[in-house]
């Protein structure tokens, strides 16, 4: 089968959907490959790179288009590459299907089967065909670079001979795969960061990227299923606000990258923060695209407010094209391994596949868009995940339940005894009794206490203790005028000496061992 | 006089609580022990300067004696002998009441009639019962551990009639002994008890598994704290009986917790027989290969992780590897990585031993876990490195409803994202069944000497 590589004809669209690299390995699972002419140009890859690599130039769309049977693109088809299109093909692409129902329809028309990129399920095995996150992330790294660009200080702090230059801050609303990249990048670059988001669970991503987490103190998880963000309360956006007015003041960058999946962005950089940050701050809005998070924010433009640049270009990976192209080239690349297992360059549509079912929009002629919601998150909740492991436990016993009469009828028997050893037994025994069973209830309650670390001291301890048997011992030795008790009493008091002695000596030698 | 004696042997009582008391954290823990050096040599001087007549020679030949060999002793043992050590000791204690309770029973000073005589004989005879018992079973356990006797059950036929004729045989001769007066008659009554006894506490010992050495060491050293009390009993000291019960209830407890470390009961371990029933786990139930590592691998598993688990076991003892992990985690420390460690409750064959070991070796304590402290925490740990145990991190105990150890806490090493396990062999544990541990997909097995392999691996790591 061959794939089809148009150029990109979008304005401002610098990306391809092949690198001489992802050619090669699109040849090893069976395809032949047609690019157009100057696809790659754009992004630094040039018409003899794709030939090497074995590929087929060919002067235009059209003639790329003949006799493919699947067309990689970046960008959704204009209304002209529509056309040119053939019946029965196959096109993969960011088709962003939730707005854009009327090219669903226009493709099932002309029965062209459609994967759209952005719909592949997050789940861990489709990690290596996830275009949004590789996108993102350049996203994240861009903003940083476009903010740098804006901003008209130095990132890092320095003190030189010239006077002390204090670090930019930065805060990042959103620590998703953008929101992350961005942290990364303005931390590399010495700028202090923090992070703000509405899920508890990335506190640990943000922290380990060497931002501060910024939180609001009200118990609310904004985890969604797919591993997105939800929306959230009033009650929470009011806390969120506030934060962000006081942020607003202190810091010099913002970029916010909140998104909810099908809806229009959150506003969170309303035009009084805006106003309030110092003359020659920078606010990137990667969810320019989706309305933008900023109230100023207009798409693809850079605007300046009250002294603020805000920065809403909706297509940041494009201008990191060589770099975005590699990865979105390579994603293509699993996703097409996954098409075509086979490695015999035909590719099968298999809906049992979650991932192909997932990304599938259109298939013969059928609109498939939606897909069925994927079937666990991303990442489980702790509470969910801790009832999974009491159920795995096997059948835990049930729990023995003293009935009232028998925990009575215990206490009537034990009372019983007690009262009848009182009336046989000898007064002397009496109160030796008392002060064993006393004795034995504190044992109780500062045994419980000591630390299973030392227990092997507590043994020791103990054992030495026991030694005490030493007294029995020499209350007999000598005062009893039989020899043979005389001579038993002292083996007895040789023995628990060394009781005594290697067992507190012991003790002490394992006690100075412990150190903090 | 009688009263002085006995508020000196209060404050010896008080200081003995006090003692166990500051063994409650580490930072206590050394204090107690001098409570409990003060206690003893406060109640033996009081006794010796009160209540003893003459013979003073006798006693300082005979405490001098016993304070060479149990110095020499306590100064010599290697940590990793702890157990045996400790077993050698209770056996002393044991030793200890079985002849002062026949000192008591000869002791002709001795007149009393009635119910105080029945009391008084009942006292000698469980005295003397639960002393040879400790004596004769901490010699057997002491030979298990050091490896003189095979550490397999004995599992004689009809082994529990055998223990129950024991016991009966000892009701019926002390219902004879009780009531009578002293005579021939008794005194051979009372040696056929005690040889019943001694023979009982070898079985006894004998028929319980190597893997349950923890449990019967807390367990004689609880009858060791009685036989003490049914002493004092005897001689009505009070001293004896508080120190005894205290050292009883200490063992009881300390056994408690051992059982539901291993999710036993405390009768089935008593009646013994554990690990006899090996093989018994077919090994084609498992899935999945054995992945076998090696030093390089192993050195770069621990640069690329952040966050390290390790956990040791009874194998790190026997190849006095404590040193090397010693050393190993310094080295990861000073390269910033988080290294905990997590004890499971019955590791090694002490309670607390590897707790012990890893002292000696040097590693901060407070980097030293409990399981149900860090069991949560491996599903975001980057590595766990198994030293030398098997059966406590055998997956089958929470996995598979039917194994023989299903329901024992485990420590959940496999869900860290790579676990490395260090093991002579792919033989089973003292539980005698199959680990599918070493089957998982994220786990590794270097093969090898234990502090052989770490010291490699240690050559290995840069920085």
């Amino acid at each position: 089968m061959i794939i089809a590589i148009p150029r990109e004809t979008a304005p401002g669209e610098a990306r391809v959907a092949a690198t001489p690299e992802s050619v090669k390995r699109l040849r090893d699972l069976g395809f032949s490959v047609a690019v157009e002419k100057g696809a790659g140009a754009q992004a630094s890859f040039n018409d003899e790179a794709y030939v090497e690599a074995g590929a087929e130039i060919r002067d235009d769309i059209k003639q790329c288009l003949d006799g493919a049977g699947l067309v990689l693109k970046v960008q959704a088809p204009s209304d002209e590459e529509l056309e040119l299109i053939p019946e029965g093909v196959t096109l993969v692409a960011f088709l962003k299907p939730a707005q854009n129902a009327d090219l669903l329809k226009k493709l099932a028309d002309k029965k062209i089967n459609a994967l759209a990129v952005e719909s592949v399920p997050r789940i861990s095995r489709a990690q290596k065909m996830d275009a949004l996150s590789s996108m993102a992330n350049i996203a994240g790294y861009r903003a940083v670079i476009e903010a740098a660009h804006n901003f008209g200080r130095f990132f890092t702090g320095q003190i030189t001979a010239a006077g002390k230059i204090p670090p930019a801050k930065v805060l990042v609303i959103g620590a998703g795969v953008a929101g992350l990249s961005a942290i990364g990048t303005a931390k590399g670059m010495g700028a202090v960061v923090r992070a703000f988001d509405t899920r508890a669970e990335v506190r640990e991503q943000v922290e380990s990227m060497g931002a501060e987490f910024l939180t609001v103190e009200i118990e609310e998880e904004g985890s969604g299923t797919g591993g997105y963000a939800k929306e959230m309360s009033k009650e929470f956006i009011d806390a969120e606000m506030a934060l962000f007015r006081e942020q607003a003041k202190d810091v010099d960058i913002v970029i916010t990258t909140a998104l909810i999946p099908g809806k229009p962005a959150p506003k969170l950089w309303l035009a009084d923060m805006v106003d309030s940050m110092a003359e020659g701050s920078v606010v990137v809005d990667l969810a320019a695209e989706m309305g933008g998070n900023c109230d100023y924010t207009v798409a693809d433009e850079k605007v300046v407010k009250s002294g603020v640049t805000i920065i809403g270009y909706t297509n940041l990976p494009s201008r990191a094209a060589t770099q975005s192209s590699r990865l979105y080239a390579t994603n293509l690349v699993h996703l097409l391994s996954e098409l075509a297992p086979e490695k015999n360059g035909e590719i099968d549509i298999n809906f049992d596949d979650e991932v192909i079912r997932g990304a599938t929009v259109v298939k013969e002629g059928e609109i498939t868009w939606p897909p069925p919601p994927p079937k666990i998150s991303a990442q489980p909740k702790p509470a969910a995940e801790k009832k999974a492991e009491s159920s795995a436990v096997v059948e835990e016993k049930p729990a023995k339940k003293k009935s009232p009469l028998s925990f009575l009828l215990f206490w009537l028997v034990a009372g019983g005894l007690l009262l009848w050893l009182g009336k046989v037994a000898p007064p002397d025994f009496v109160s030796h009794f008392t002060v064993f069973v006393l004795a034995i209830f504190v044992g109780w309650q500062v045994i419980w206490n000591v630390t299973h670390a030392l227990h092997t001291p507590l043994m020791s301890v103990t054992n030495a203790i026991s030694g005490i048997v030493i007294v029995g011992a020499l209350l007999q030795v000598g005062a009893t005028g039989s020899g043979l008790v005389t001579l038993l009493a002292f083996v007895a008091v040789l023995v628990a000496s060394i009781n005594i002695f290697g067992g507190f000596f012991v003790t002490y030698r394992m006690l100075k061992m412990f150190r903090r | 006089m009688n009263g002085m004696i006995s508020m000196a042997y209060l404050f010896s009582a008080v200081m003995f609580i006090l003692s166990l008391g500051g063994l409650s954290s580490h930072e206590t823990a050394r204090r107690g022990n001098i409570y409990g050096m003060v206690g003893m040599a406060v109640a033996i001087i009081a006794t010796i300067a009160g209540i003893v007549a003459g013979a003073y020679w006798m006693v300082a030949i005979a405490m001098a004696v016993g304070a060479v060999v149990g110095l020499s002793l306590a100064k010599r043992v290697a940590m990793a002998q702890m157990p045996q050590m400790v077993a050698l000791l209770h056996s002393f204690v044991g030793l200890a009441a079985v002849l002062i309770g026949w000192g008591g029973f000869l002791d002709p000073r001795v007149s009393l009639t009635g119910a105080e005589h029945i009391v008084h004989n009942t006292e000698i005879y469980l005295g003397i019962f639960i002393g040879a018992i400790t004596l004769t079973g901490s010699v057997i356990a002491f030979g298990k551990l050091q490896g003189l006797i095979s550490g397999k059950p004995l599992m004689l036929p009809a082994r529990h009639w055998l223990n129950l004729a024991a016991i009966l045989a000892c009701v019926v001769l002390g219902a004879l002994f009780i009531p009578a007066d002293l005579n021939a008659g008794t005194v051979i009554n009372l040696l056929i008890m005690t040889s019943i006894a001694l023979l009982l506490g070898i079985h006894l010992i004998a028929a319980i598994g190597g893997a349950d050495m923890p449990v019967v060491i807390s367990m004689l050293n609880s009858y060791s704290g009685w036989a003490a009390a049914a002493t004092g009993f005897m001689l009505s000291n009070d001293l004896l009986i508080v120190v005894g019960a205290l050292v009883g209830s200490s063992g009881a407890i300390l056994s408690y917790i051992m059982c539901r470390g291993m999710n036993r009961s405390f009768i089935s371990v008593i009646l013994g027989g554990f690990g006899s029933d090996g093989g018994e786990v077919a090994e084609g139930e498992i899935d999945g290969e054995v992945v076998a590592t090696n030093f390089d691998e192993m050195a770069a598993d621990l640069e690329a992780a952040d966050s390290i688990i390790i956990v040791p076991g009874f194998g790190m003892a026997v190849a006095h590897a404590q040193q090397a992990v010693s050393d190993l985690t310094d080295k990861l420390r000073k390269m910033g990585k988080t290294v905990r460690f997590g004890i499971h409750p019955v590791a090694g064959r002490l309670p607390g031993h590897m707790n012990v070991l890893l002292a000696e070796a040097n590693v901060p304590y407070d980097i030293v876990l409990e399981m149900d402290e860090i069991n949560g925490d491996f599903p975001q740990t980057d590595l766990a490195l198994v030293i030398g145990a098997n059966d406590t991190v055998n997956p089958d105990a929470v996995e598979k409803p039917g194994s023989p150890i299903a329901g024992m806490p485990v420590l959940e090493v496999w869900k860290a994202g790579k676990v490395v396990i260090l093991k002579r062999s792919m033989a089973s544990g003292y539980a005698g069944v199959a680990n599918p541990l070493f089957y998982k997909e994220n786990a590794r097995m270097l093969f090898g000497d234990a502090k052989e392999s770490l010291q490699s691996v240690l050559g290995k790591l840069s920085g």
